[in-house]
């Protein structure tokens, strides 16, 4: 089946190239960092973590997020998702592989990373992080790949892949429970340090995800001859709205604890983030923007009429990707890290290597997306004749 | 080396634990025995309240730091001096890059949970040495994948460098900003400074993270830390589980703060003021 992602039009191709370009721009780059040392990125001794942990994060919930088609799909027998869920499976799939790179390129000494293995520490939480992201991509790539391979025959799922399927649901919350753990559980962080990071998690990954995958199914339709029930993406976007919604609601209780009780730590990251402290503001502007694209498109997706017309869909769902992809992908880890430990503060912003090798981590992502979805589609296509 | 340097670690503080008693080197240690000591050393639930320093273990490492004495301030300068020398700590230029064990900074910074805007102008300006606490509930280890940081029967947080894979999730976890990173090779500065290099201790290598270890390496052959032999009447070391140790006695005596308690990591440094 997978050979059909070697036969393309010179347009499928060209950008197979071009991704391919972009990722060999980033590899020099990691090559340039891995002889040098992580001394090249914008991290220092105060933001010791910087934008590949932050878009690692990002992704953990954009990959959670296939889970908002696979539990109407299987447990409620939504029909209408039964062509497009796969198209989930997959975005899964290719953002887990970012992951998974994301966290081989921040650590110091990648060439002991099998240390984790050989040091099994179940009072770490990175521990278990390794443990459920692994194993999303195992669940993942065996329902995807057996489902569209029945699809294709014309046959039912085979019920040894049922478990699979339902394991698959638990499964994609503990992959962002757990990554929000790594943060929420460590003391003296403020911003981190709060019961809501795991539902808030949550609950953007299922903004983030689902926006993430009609944004791919408008632009598949455009480009091959497989046709989705508009209804099912319209449903799709209602799970975007409803899940941005509770996200923006976390996040004003976030901001009614720390500004209502007035503990000058609680307050501190949210006053570097949104409005600036003592002079430092390198990160207001990108805040306030995903605040603004965060409520616009919440909207654009609440009003029937506008969700109902596809340019709107589009700018609504973009809106709430950029917004969860600001808010969670740059804004909580940097947050976390200022003030520092002495109260007072040190600014990151990433180098041209760094935001290289983010870049070409994307580049990666698209490639396994292209590549997935081109088998995907063909299948598709096929059946649609038939 | 030879010897992997976990085991070397672990080797020689059992044989400091198992040495010191007998030699009556200075006032360390309680006799007793060493299996005893390993109670209470993993992370800590279930410690009782009440009388915890009794009832805890045997052996607990801990420096006291008399403040008052560092308006001297060739004192700070010495005890930094001593402990860069005898750990082949690298000088950065910029702020970013920096590895540091013991460093100063003012109260306010050391203790941003009281700030307190009508302080004595006294303490406002006197230079506070940081270094690791050596949290007896140590968060950087809790986080650690592989175990490179751990806590030791004695009470110091020791740090493996041939095992960290440099994630830096224990700088995240740490509340107090005592670890440093090795952004780049550390061999570069000290190279290019000419510094003599402290055979006895490793250099290391970039890509992992660094922190004060009280000397583990000092007291495994029976000398005290670095900064307590540069200035003894300044660092005041000792065994926080013994009622009868020199850091008790001085406990007793004067004020002492610590950092952060809310945070229940129960540092084992403390300054008399
Ligand atoms: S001060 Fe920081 S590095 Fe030292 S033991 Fe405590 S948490 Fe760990
Ligand atoms: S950087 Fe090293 S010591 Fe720190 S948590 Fe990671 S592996 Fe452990």
């Amino acid at each position: 089946m997978i050979e059909r992602a070697l036969k393309g039009s010179p347009k499928y191709w060209g950008w197979v190239i071009f991704l391919l370009a972009i990722i060999s721009v980033g590899f020099l780059c990691y090559l340039y960092q891995l002889k040098n040392g992580l001394g090249i990125t914008g991290m220092s001794r105060d933001i010791s973590w910087g934008v590949y942990i932050a878009q690692f994060t990002y992704f953990v919930g954009v990959a959670a997020g296939a889970v908002m088609l696979v539990i109407p799909k299987y447990l409620h027998h939504y029909q209408k998702y039964a062509k497009i869920v796969v198209f989930g499976e997959f975005i899964a799939i290719a953002a887990v592989t970012m992951c998974l790179l994301f966290i081989v390129v921040d650590i110091g000494q990648p060439m002991r990373m099998l240390n984790v293995l050989l040091h099994p520490t179940p009072h770490s939480m990175l521990f278990y992080d390794m443990i459920v992201l692994n194993g999303y991509l195992a669940i993942n790539i065996i329902v995807g790949y057996n489902t569209l391979l029945a699809d294709r025959k014309g046959l039912p799922c085979p019920g040894w892949v049922k478990p699979f399927i339902y394991l698959s649901i638990p499964w994609a919350i503990s992959i962002h429970t757990v990554t929000a753990f790594l943060y929420a559980g460590v003391p003296g962080r403020h911003l981190w340090l709060t019961a809501v990071m795991a539902p808030r998690f949550l609950a953007s990954a299922f903004a983030a995800g689902p926006s993430l995958l009609i944004m791919l199914l408008l632009f598949v339709q455009k480009v091959s001859k497989f046709k989705v029930d508009p209804e099912a993406i319209q449903s799709v976007a209602k799970t975007v709205c409803y899940a941005m919604i509770v996200n923006m609601f976390l996040m004003f209780m976030e901001f009614f604890t720390a500004y209502y009780s007035h503990i000058p730590g609680h307050i501190a990251p949210l006053e570097y983030l949104f409005f600036g402290l003592h002079g430092h503001d390198s990160l207001v502007g990108f805040m306030r923007f995903s605040m603004v694209a965060g409520f616009l498109g919440i909207f654009v997706l609440l009003v029937p009429a506008l969700r109902r017309s596809n340019k709107w869909l589009v700018l609504g769902v973009a809106s709430v990707f950029l917004a969860t992809l600001i808010d969670k992908g740059v804004g909580l880890v940097i947050g976390g890290f200022i003030p520092n430990p002495f109260e007072t503060i040190t600014e990151y912003s990433a180098t041209f290597p760094e935001i290289m090798i983010a870049i070409s981590i994307w580049a990666v992502g698209a490639l396994v997306l292209t590549v997935l979805y081109k088998v995907a589609l063909s299948v598709r296509e096929e059946q649609q004749i038939a | 080396m030879s010897m992997d340097r976990r085991e070397f670690l672990k080797a020689a503080g059992l044989s400091a634990v198992a040495g010191l008693g007998a030699k009556g080197a200075f006032d360390l240690f309680m006799p007793g025995d060493v299996d005893a000591s390993e109670h209470g050393g993993h992370s800590g639930h279930g410690h009782g309240h009440g009388d915890e320093a009794e009832a805890g273990p045997k052996i607990r490492l801990a420096m006291a730091i008399d403040v008052l004495q560092l308006k001297d301030h060739s004192k700070v300068d010495k005890i930094k001096a001593a402990c860069d020398n005898a750990h082949n700590i690298p000088h950065w230029d910029s702020k970013d890059d920096e590895v540091k064990w013991i460093w100063e900074d003012e109260y306010e910074h050391v203790f941003p949970d009281t700030h307190n805007e009508y302080l004595a102008d006294e303490v406002r300006e006197l230079p506070f040495l940081l270094m690791c606490n050596h949290c007896d509930d140590p968060p950087c280890a809790r986080v650690c994948p592989v175990e490179a940081t751990f806590k030791r029967p004695d009470g110091i947080v020791a740090q493996d460098y041939h095992r960290c894979i440099g994630c830096r999730f224990c700088m995240a976890a740490c509340p107090y900003g005592s670890r440093s990173f090795n952004w780049f090779d550390p061999r570069i500065p000290l190279r290019a400074e000419g510094r003599k290099l402290n055979p006895r201790f490793p250099t290391r290598m970039r890509g992992v993270v660094e922190k004060c270890n009280f000397c583990v390496e000092r007291l495994a052959e029976g000398k005290q830390p670095a900064c307590v032999e540069a200035c003894p009447d300044v660092m005041i070391f000792g065994n926080l589980a013994d009622p009868n140790s020199e850091i008790r006695k001085v406990l007793r005596k004067r004020v002492s703060l610590r950092r952060k308690l809310e945070l229940g990591t129960k540092p084992s440094v403390f300054y008399l003021v």
